[in-house]
């Protein structure tokens, strides 16, 4: 059996998805996000490896605080870069009828050949995604995260395709992504959307940095201060975040 | 029927006495939401402002407005007392402990020492004639108990490793069924324990008769007392109250009785909301009373609660910091043939939180089960959200146990009320117990007069080796448990005997049945530490360190281990393996006046003093460091989240600590939910889940670490002025914690996910 990468686990996610989610941190991506307030998780090896069983009969432990809307979300790191592991865990999870929701980046989301394979065989256990889109302007992106957007666009409009619900999230860092103008066309994007079933605005915050220190790197948005409720607000109405989108269905 | 109890159904309740048979049959379930709640009155605005005022003055004295020197507290000691007699008439429910608001009484009968020194630390100092009356022509419960202590008793008492006894303050836990005055009048009270006199023993005169007979003389003298002290205030409650604002205030009259009366730790209200609600529905239907006018006499019945003081001596003040009372009110729960009781009441109890803001008292406590009404689980959610001031108990395990009329004597333990009293009896240091036996009975801190490691415990053979062995300290361990558990039943045997005799709460017993049930509470301190100390003996390896007399005075622990608060039943078995250990220990032995034993795991804030006197343990937590609140895990233990904790807390099987498991959790708003709504269905969430699985006890708060840290160092703010938050066991105003006690709160805050 596949024993996943793990980097901990968190019996109370209530902000990874609908209800009271038991998230499983992936270890390793291989995006390089100057505000990561995870940096812990970049690396790929990890000590802790489990099996799918082993983790559905942990989260199972937490079934009676989930309610109707509950269940499990994979997050990070990168969950897409364990997609075999992922895909099990899903696979056995939908058996045991638990809601299953993936927190990607979408970096290692290839359009074609046996990866797409793969990801359109997770999208069958997977019932919602929470997208974190960086930024919308490519030049931007690339400088932000170390990393293109064109194949996390494509993913979006993939799941837009299969009708696959989307959570879209944008971490609002000041000076790198609130630029007005590429949240307008953020929008836009969204607009030619009709998976989206939420839209929500991250507060970039600075909790995150001390992990940094730990592994020795220099933190690059040192002195970069977190957004003020105006800006947030104000960011929030461009994406016209909060409200339910009226596209959207609720999933099972 | 007695025109009072006009409209009223049932039989049963109209012959006997019997509360319970009454609500039952008269009580309204409510499952709307919270739309029909009014805001508060002016004479609301105008009485609580002064009384904020008061409170801010008293602050600024250093805790205390003013203290009595002259007069011994009694029923009828005092004449009528208002908040302020210029606004006499706006009160809709009168009555103080003393001649002016929140003016501490002198109530020496629990101790005179106490007494005197409770005032000297704050400036006052009692007329001298009392200290001459009440050491050389009356005795008090204080000396009495160290008249009869034996050697042994005061070793373990110094030691602290049993600890907070209530032999230098009163024991308090005994909820008076005060909704009998409303129901019956006292008249009927007094005639109904007129009749236990007359039927109390067949003439022959054994110690419990003689005793009893006593008893039941004493209560009719408090029930006498009672109509008098109304008297003052212009009432006559010898009969049953006519309407809703009569059955508020002949409730408060009850209550008011036991606290002028008693200055016990914990002087709980009970569980008045459901039967008080039936009043209000009858004149609310005979259109006497308005649905504004109904949140009104709740709210200034709660500010009479508020209101509560004692006059208490600095080392109860570290154990239970931030003056609290106890005075423990109950929402909610599930009627035994399933209705839910949640009445309109219990919404304008919690709503008081928000017409008079925040606050420690009445301990409001919401008897919980996912069977509520989803729209008062969701209102009660909101509140706790916004205040920080409720905590909720597990109306599904109390309900087998103690029916479906039980109050909350104090923080988590049920009582039934009326049917039943408590012997209420602190708690013994387990964390201390396993260093015993690990060092053969000597203290690790405590030193003889030789200068040697004081022997409180039996000198059995001490542990020599440098690593641990999990089988061998077991053994030893149960051995010292064994010691620990006698030793400490007979301390609190002859502490109740005392305080029966010296400071009997007659006032309270003459509204609870002659026939009473009597419980015996015991309590564990230092549960988290020894389950994890044990775990780290069993699963990594522990290496003793001696001082240079071969006491072991710490540990290194070499490797890793599972800790008690990961959902890990490695760890979590430990627990209830040693939970169910000291309660068969304890039941081994004699209870005083044949009480049934019961333990709680639960330490209010004496977590920090037990902890002071307690060296370094296995599990990592360094000498003279706080212990885990109540049956909390250890600070940091934590590692997989709120509900993996929430999980190995609710494995503590609840039949085995009847008198409670107290476990208090803060959270970020943050972490609950990006907005309102959310946060509010999740902590539903949370409860049902917790619950669900028969835990006990739960005091959530929430909010962020920031705001207490802000509030530490700007108390001055006058948002903080009313900054409620749960610690273990109780509510209590964040600024009047010690600052040890608000580092410890603020080191706790884990559940703070980003």
């Amino acid at each position: 059996m596949i024993r996943g990468r793990i980097h901990s686990i968190e019996t109370f996610g209530s902000v990874d998805g609908p209800g009271v989610r038991f998230v499983i941190f992936l270890q390793g991506c291989a995006m390089r996000c100057r505000f990561c307030h995870n940096a812990d998780t970049w690396k790929l090896q990890s000590d802790d490896m489990r099996t799918a069983d082993e983790l559905i009969e942990q989260a199972l432990r937490y079934r009676p605080y989930w309610g109707d809307e509950g269940g499990i979300t994979v997050s990070g790191g990168e969950p897409l870069l364990q997609i075999d592991f992922v895909t099990e865990l899903f696979r056995k999870a939908k058996e045991k009828g638990i809601h299953t929701t993936i927190d990607t980046a979408g970096q290692p989301f290839r359009s074609e050949g046996e990866w797409f394979e793969k990801f359109r065989n997770l999208m069958r256990y997977t019932d919602l995604l929470l997208v974190d889109i960086k930024e919308m302007d490519p030049a931007k992106h690339l400088k932000l995260t170390g990393m293109p957007n064109d194949n996390i666009l494509s993913m979006i409009r993939y799941l837009n395709e299969i009708g696959k619900p989307v959570w879209i999230r944008q971490v609002l860092v000041p000076g790198w992504t609130d630029d007005p103008e590429d949240l307008k066309k953020e929008r836009a994007f969204l607009n030619g959307l009709s998976n989206v079933q939420k839209v929500e605005v991250l507060p970039y915050h600075t909790m995150g940095a001390w992990k940094w220190k730990m592994l020795g790197i220099p933190y690059p948005l040192e002195g970069v201060k977190s957004p003020t409720e105006q800006q947030v607000r104000e960011a929030e109405k461009i994406l016209g975040a909060g409200a339910p989108e009226a596209s959207g269905e609720k999933s099972a | 029927m007695r025109d009072e109890w006009r409209g009223f159904k049932g039989t049963k309740w109209t012959d006997d006495i019997n509360v319970r048979d009454f609500i039952q049959k008269n009580y309204t379930p409510y499952d709307g939401d919270e739309s029909f709640l009014e805001g508060p009155t002016e004479a609301t605005d105008i009485l609580w402002g002064k009384v904020q005022e008061l409170q801010k003055e008293e602050r600024a004295k250093g805790g205390v407005l003013d203290c009595e020197t002259e007069v011994v507290s009694g029923l009828t000691a005092y004449g009528a007392g208002y908040i302020d007699e210029k606004t006499r008439d706006l009160e809709k429910v009168v009555g103080l402990q003393t001649d002016k608001p929140l003016k501490r009484a002198f109530m020496p009968y629990g101790g005179i020492k106490m007494a005197e020194e409770a005032a000297e630390n704050y400036g006052y100092h009692i007329n001298d004639k009392f200290h001459k009356i009440f050491t050389e022509y009356h005795k008090t419960h204080n000396q009495a108990v160290f008249d009869a202590y034996t050697p042994e008793m005061r070793k373990a008492r110094h030691s602290h490793i049993v600890t907070g006894l209530p032999d230098t303050y009163g024991r308090g836990r005994i909820v008076g069924d005060y909704r009998r005055v409303a129901l019956y009048g006292i008249d009927h009270l007094i005639e109904k324990k007129q009749e236990d006199l007359a039927n109390c023993g067949d003439g022959t005169m054994t110690d419990d008769v003689i005793r009893l007979r006593e008893e039941i003389a004493e209560q009719i003298r408090a029930l006498k007392g009672m109509k008098q002290m109304a008297e003052a205030y212009g009432y006559d409650i010898s009969a049953p109250a006519k309407n809703a604002r009569e059955a508020v205030q002949w409730l408060y009259f009850g209550y008011l009785a036991a606290i002028k009366t008693q200055n016990g730790a914990a002087m709980s209200v009970g569980r008045i909301s459901t039967f008080l609600d039936i009043y209000i529905e009858r004149d609310l239907k005979e259109g006497t009373l308005t649905e504004k006018e109904a949140q009104e006499l709740i709210d200034h019945l709660t500010m009479k609660f508020r209101m509560v003081k004692f006059a208490r001596i600095p080392s109860y003040n570290e154990l239970f910091s931030g003056d609290p009372v106890w005075a423990t009110l109950e929402v909610a729960g599930i009627g035994m043939d399933g209705r839910s009781m949640v009445t309109k009441n219990d919404y304008r109890f919690l709503h008081t939180l928000e017409n008079m803001g925040p606050s420690p008292e009445p301990n409001l406590t919401v008897l919980y089960s996912s069977a509520l009404p989803d729209n008062f689980k969701k209102y009660a959610a909101s509140i706790s959200i916004r205040t920080s001031s409720i905590q909720y108990e597990n109306d599904d395990v109390m309900k087998p146990v103690w029916g479906d009329d039980y109050s909350i004597c104090c923080c988590v333990s049920a009582t039934q009320t009326g049917k039943e009293m408590q012997f209420f009896g602190a708690r013994a240091n387990l964390a201390k117990c396993l260093l015993y036996a690990i060092n053969g009975g000597k203290d690790e801190k405590f030193l003889d007069k030789q200068g040697n490691h004081m022997q409180v415990g039996p000198e059995y053979a001490p542990i020599t080796s440098e690593y641990l062995d999990y089988n061998e300290v077991i053994h030893k361990f149960d051995n010292m448990m064994d010691w620990l558990a006698g030793l400490y039943v007979n301390i609190l045997n002859l502490i109740q005997y005392m305080h029966d005799k010296y400071y009997y709460e007659s006032a309270e017993m003459a509204l609870i049945d002659t026939d009473v049930r009597r419980t015996f509470a015991t309590g564990i301190a230092g549960f988290s530490h020894v389950v994890d100390s044990l775990s780290a003996i069993k699963y990594a390896k522990v290496r003793t360190i001696r001082d240079e007399s071969g006491l072991v005075t710490d540990y290194r622990v070499e490797g890793d281990f599972p800790r008690y608060g990961n959902d890990d039943n490695r760890a979590d078995d430990i627990a209830v393996w040693l939970l169910k250990t000291f309660m068969k220990k304890i039941r081994k032995h004699h209870t005083y006046r044949n009480s049934e034993p019961t333990t709680s795991i639960l330490t209010i804030t004496s977590n920090v003093v037990y902890g002071k006197a307690t060296g370094a343990l296995p599990d990592g937590r360094e000498a003279y460091k706080p212990f885990a609140p109540g049956a909390n895990p250890a600070y940091g233990a934590e590692q997989n989240g709120l509900l993996a904790s929430l999980n190995s807390v609710a494995k503590l099987p609840y039949e085995y600590a009847l008198d409670g498991i107290s476990n208090t959790q803060t959270i970020n708003p943050g972490a609950l939910g990006h907005d309102e709504a959310s946060r509010k269905d999740n902590l539903v969430r949370v409860l049902d889940g917790y619950f669900d699985q028969g835990a006990h006890h739960l005091n959530v708060n929430v909010f962020g670490i920031e705001k207490l840290k802000d509030a530490m160092e700007h108390p001055e703010k006058p948002e903080y002025a009313n900054f409620t938050i749960r610690v273990s066991g109780y509510a209590v105003k964040f600024i009047d914690l010690t600052k040890e006690q608000q580092l410890d709160v603020i080191s706790r805050c884990i559940h703070e996910k980003m």
